[in-house]
């Protein structure tokens, strides 16, 4: 019993510094004017996700979202923001404009309104998980998953994936320059 | 038995992430840092699905999960092949002056 409440204990702490990781690093993404260091906010913002997780006993997700995110989707927005060079923005020095109180109106409507829906349901059913078991969450149990209840899925994955390929391979690709275009510098 | 917070905590980070994401997007010019926040809110919508398939107790939520991961790298291929393209033709990256179709 005393070792259940101190297994409590620890994931408690563990649960509030990665939400506060995850919170202050998503909200240094909105606001840093640099793109490149934005990205990198993005990368503490997966990891601390990856906490999150491994907590909910998602250790393949986890391990994706880290190999994905932070390995692949990162890496090409540095590339990117390196490619096309520093633009900086400061949106948040200027005098603000209806645009944006108009959207963070919008943004925190959007908050409280899914805060009072969880706050309504909370008090119920959500209080009490399921119990799962050993092989829960792990490679094999979403693997034996994929290929045999959500196979449709998993192949229409592939799909999405192979026509995003293509996709960024034509809008990237060094075509013959039509007449409006400019040559390179 | 769930150990620590209940699932409505993880619920509140995921609005938080899913409201921050969409006022990046709302508020940001940048197409760099729009693309960003939609990560953003992508992963509050994940995080949510992982939270609800723990709480339910079966996998069909992880699933979808990663299927999300899958289109948002799709996503991000295809907005930064535009971003890239956008740059190739000298436009301006910002996402009010690129409000024509026509380059």
């Amino acid at each position: 019993m005393i070792l259940a409440t101190a297994g409590n204990v620890v994931v408690w702490i563990v649960w509030v510094g990665a939400a506060f990781a995850c919170l202050a690093s998503a909200a240094a993404v909105i606001t840093f004017s640099n793109p490149f260091f934005s990205a990198l906010a993005l990368i503490g913002n997966l990891a601390s996700l990856a906490v999150l997780y491994l907590l909910l006993s998602a250790q393949f997700v986890a391990a994706a979202q880290v190999l994905v995110y932070a390995g692949a989707v990162v890496v090409m927005f540095l590339f990117v923001t390196a490619y096309v060079g520093p633009r900086m923005e400061t949106p948040w020095a200027r005098k603000p404009t209806w645009q944006s109180v108009a959207a963070s109106l919008a943004a925190g409507s959007i908050f409280l309104e899914i805060i009072v829906a969880i706050g309504l349901k909370a008090g119920g059913e959500l209080k009490h998980s399921e119990h799962v078991n050993g092989p829960y969450g792990t490679p094999g149990w979403i693997g034996r998953l994929f290929l045999t209840d959500h196979l449709l899925a998993f192949e229409i994955t592939s799909i999405v994936l192979l026509v995003a390929a293509v996709g960024g391979v034509i809008l990237g690709a060094h075509t013959k320059r039509s007449a409006g275009e400019e040559g390179p510098v | 038995m769930l150990q620590g917070p209940g699932i409505a905590w993880y619920l509140g980070v995921a609005a938080f992430l899913f409201g921050t994401g969409a006022m990046g997007v709302l508020v940001r010019r940048n197409p760099l840092i729009v693309l960003l926040s939609l990560e953003l809110m992508l992963n509050g919508g994940n995080l949510a699905l992982i939270a609800f398939a723990r709480h339910a107790g079966n996998g069909a939520g992880q699933i979808f999960a990663l299927a999300v991961m899958a289109v948002a790298a799709s996503e991000v291929c295809v907005g930064l092949g535009l971003v890239v393209a956008i740059h190739r033709r000298r436009l301006a990256l910002d996402v009010d002056e690129l409000s024509e179709l026509h380059g």
